[in-house]
């Protein structure tokens, strides 16, 4: 056996065996009970099931489609989540911000690019890593989160995280919190991909559906483990990187256009 | 070897009182700074989801490194078998349990959820570096506790040896530690380097020898007990040592940056163009922290106590405005997400983020050092740390 | 700069006044008598809790406990032991919440029993969908959005039914 088949074989989470397993998860779903099966992976798993790693939650960004000024995903995570747009917020340096748009422009050439900003979900997250409590983990199914019952608000996942994308609560939120999105203050929070939508089966975030209720299309969200979905199928197309790839993450957030 | 009586300071004067009424005020005021804090939220400090770590962190940082710093006399009596240095350890010891003290009270009262400060003593994650000081720190607690209790109970002191070398290799690991707490950060610039470990190392030589020399002198002649020239000089040199390695490592460090084309930027805003970040380096950390010490230590300066005792202030000065550099400007210089574009953002992307510290951060750092202070203060006069002299012949006597 | 300072001095002043009068009064007031008695408002929704009611008394925060780990590091999200479902049954029918007024039910018991509640350093005291009682201020504002998304597609006739109750 040569070398390459040995690690894969030993690395559960590499690409070729999740192929294998979507693949064969796929196959086999055509050929047993293709409506049930085809059902399940696109609207949630029962709710006493785990979420699995045979799923990679991900989002494709095209920001040749991110329009300029339009900041609809920004306010549907707001909306969804609970958070205070900063425009509203007191405190606008200090207010959390789950997601927003980043705008950028090469000094030399002039061209202007647009792109929301969140958390990338990475496979191998520094705020993972640095996480003194383990309150920052990453979920089965590729979600990074924080669990606010053991997070100490010390911070460190802020400084470790290469993209910003974390945010403190800096003050008391008065029980203006939403039922389904537990935040506190003294706690870290990010962007969780909607988990409470994609829990509940709904299979999109609140910024994608925005994005194409505006018509804009450029996020599109879905489970990158699944060849079949269209996501994957998008991703096998379009050529699309991460950012600061050079630091060998893994994002579960691709970027087609910068 | 002649022996050496160890005493309590009587600490009956109203001066003694006095010391540690302002000392106890600060701690108060450092208390309520907190409680202020933990009331209210970060939202009344100058921090913010840019400047994450602020004036509470720079504070604590410091007292952390000065105290592994501090632990350095004790050691070379005992590892190196100095036994000129034997005297002076018991108070080494307990300036940097002190120290130590200081330093993780105003870390853990700035955290978020500092109420929840039991689930960090609960759920680990090894990974982590923070878990690693968790341990360091306890570990430290308890190493030199028990190299202390060799020093003053008669009964165990043939393991004082044993203890002490122990301390000694645990406190290098710790300050590896906190050097290490911004070595593995790949986000910032200015850390994710090896460089920061043993540059954390000498800079607590440095920070912990002067304070223990301003904690030294002042016991000394506020008790009226008689401090030898001898003591002095020996450990004077020893910190104009310690100070230019200081310069040495920080020149190597940003040197090494220079050289990089992907470190420029980050360079030229420490160094030229970061406003009070680079006053700050030049004045503070520079200057004031290495430049002039060495000048005073290194020149016939250096022989009169009053001048020492001036470096020391400036080598604590200077070492505070490193952390200041160290832990808030690296913070201030944007992340460089798109290399080679210009970031706009309503999360301050691209631009260098502003921090003003508030009145709450600053006491609580200040009631960190209070603490500290405060707890030496009433060591001395609980325990026999001090000896009852240091003068030249009684140190010369250890010597043979 | 000054006016912090006076504030924290101020407050520093409160804290040891404060302290001084409650040290004062305890001794006139005896606790037996002064404590008012946890007021228990049986749930409208159910005859029974998901649980033994003795049994919840005593082990609610273990149940909780084990609950939250599953949802929020699986993704479990069961309905028997959430503590949505127990704020969906036990909000008060006058304040909407389960911890707003101290009558409430989680606060009566836990200010009785002198145990600090953390759950809503973080948590919604009241039911999904009645973001209506919120008074709405600049900081609550856009939550008129969620109300009207959550009145369009999420709310099923049953839960609506729920509410209404």
């Amino acid at each position: 056996m040569s070398e390459h088949d040995t690690k894969s074989e030993k690395e559960p989470n590499s690409p070729e065996r999740r192929r294998f397993i979507g693949a064969a998860t796929a196959a086999a779903g055509l050929a047993i009970a293709p409506g049930v099966m085809l059902y399940e992976v696109a609207h949630g798993r029962p709710e006493e099931q785990a979420a699995s790693s045979a799923v990679r939650w991900g989002m494709l960004v095209d920001a040749t489609q991110c329009a300029t000024g339009c900041d609809d995903c920004v306010s549907a995570c707001s909306t969804e989540n609970g958070w205070t747009p900063v425009a509203e917020s007191r405190h606008p340096k200090q207010a959390p911000q789950w997601i927003r748009k980043l705008e950028l422009q090469d000094p030399l050439t002039q061209m202007e690019t647009n792109l929301p900003m969140m958390c990338q979900h990475c496979a191998d997250a520094p705020c993972v890593d640095v996480c003194p409590t383990g309150a920052s983990f990453k979920r089965a199914d590729g979600i990074v989160l924080v669990n606010r019952h053991t997070c100490i608000g010390c911070r460190y996942c802020m400084m470790a995280c290469p993209y910003k994308a974390r945010s403190l609560v800096h003050e008391s939120l008065n029980d203006t919190q939403l039922a389904d999105v537990p935040r506190g203050m003294g706690c870290v929070e990010a962007c969780t991909l909607c988990v409470q939508k994609i829990d509940r089966g709904d299979g999109n975030t609140a910024c994608a559906e925005a994005c194409t209720a505006a018509g804009h299309n450029a996020l599109l969200f879905g489970d990158m483990n699944d060849p079949e979905s269209e996501i994957s199928k998008r991703l096998r197309e379009l050529p699309t990187k991460q950012v600061r790839a050079d630091l060998n993450l893994n994002l579960g957030v691709r970027y087609h256009g910068i | 070897m002649a022996s050496i009586t160890f005493r309590e300071v009587e600490g009956s004067s109203l001066k003694y009182w006095m010391l540690f009424g302002v000392l106890g005020l600060f701690v108060l005021f450092g208390a309520l700074a907190w409680n202020h804090m933990h009331h209210y939220g970060h939202v009344v400090t100058g921090m913010d989801n840019q400047i994450v770590w602020g004036l509470p962190h720079v504070f604590a940082v410091f007292l952390i490194v000065a105290a592994s710093g501090a632990l350095n006399v004790a050691s070379i009596a005992s590892v190196f078998n100095k036994p000129m240095y034997k005297p002076l350890a018991p108070l080494s010891a307990i300036l940097a349990l002190a120290l130590m003290l200081g330093g993780l009270l105003v870390l853990v009262l700035d955290l978020g959820r500092s109420d929840r400060l039991i689930v960090a003593m609960t759920h680990f994650n090894f990974k982590s570096m923070f878990t690693w000081n968790v341990f360091l720190y306890s570990g430290f607690f308890g190493l030199v506790g028990a190299y202390l209790w060799t020093m003053l109970d008669r009964n165990v002191k043939p393991y004082s040896k044993t203890a002490g070398t122990a301390a000694f290799i645990w406190r290098l690991i710790l300050t590896t530690g906190t050097g290490s707490l911004f070595g593995f950060l790949i986000a910032r610039e200015l850390y994710g380097t090896a460089m920061l470990a043993p540059m954390f190392i000498i800079m607590s030589f440095a920070y912990g020898l002067a304070i223990y020399l301003m904690v030294l002198a002042a016991a000394y002649s506020w008790t009226g007990r008689t401090l030898g020239d001898a003591v002095m000089m020996r450990l004077k040199s020893l910190l104009a040592v310690f100070v230019a390695a200081v310069l040495y490592f920080v020149v190597v460090h940003h040197m090494t940056n220079l050289y990089f084309t992907k470190y420029h930027a980050v360079e030229a805003f420490i160094l030229r163009d970061g406003g009070i970040f680079t006053t700050l380096f030049w004045v503070g950390q520079i200057l004031i922290g290495c430049v002039a010490p060495l000048v005073i230590l290194l020149s016939s300066l250096g022989k009169q106590r009053t001048w020492i005792m001036i470096a020391c202030v400036l080598i604590v000065l200077g070492g505070i405005a490193q952390m200041y550099v160290t832990i808030i400007g690296a913070q201030a210089f944007p992340l460089d997400m798109f290399p080679g574009l210009k970031e706009t953002s309503s999360f301050f992307d691209g631009e260098v983020h502003s921090y003003a510290p508030s009145v709450p951060e600053f006491f609580l750092g200040l009631g960190g050092v209070a603490i500290a202070l405060l707890v030496t203060t009433f060591a001395v006069k609980l325990l026999r740390l001090l000896p009852a002299s240091l003068d030249d012949a009684t140190v010369a006597k250890l010597e043979h | 700069m000054t006016g912090k300072l006076k504030r924290l001095l101020a407050l520093g002043a409160v804290v040891l006044t404060t302290a001084t009068l409650a040290w004062a009064g305890s001794d006139t007031q005896p606790k037996a008598s002064g404590a008012p008695k946890p007021v228990i408002t049986k749930s409208v929704k159910a005859e029974q809790c998901v649980e033994d009611t003795a049994y919840m008394r005593r082990n609610h925060m273990k149940v909780l406990d084990g609950h939250r780990d599953k949802t929020v590091i699986e993704g479990i999200r069961t309905k028997k032991h959430s503590l949505k479902e127990c704020i969906n049954c036990h909000a008060s029918e006058k304040t909407g919440s389960v911890a707003a007024a101290k009558d409430d039910f989680c606060v009566s018991c836990h200010s009785y029993a002198a145990v600090k509640i953390d759950c809503f350093e973080c948590h919604s005291t009241k039911p999904k969908g009645s973001m209506a009682m919120h008074p709405l201020n600049a900081e609550t504002a856009h939550l008129k959005h969620a109300l009207a998304v959550n009145a369009d597609v999420k709310v099923s006739a049953e839960e609506m039914a729920k509410v209404a109750q």
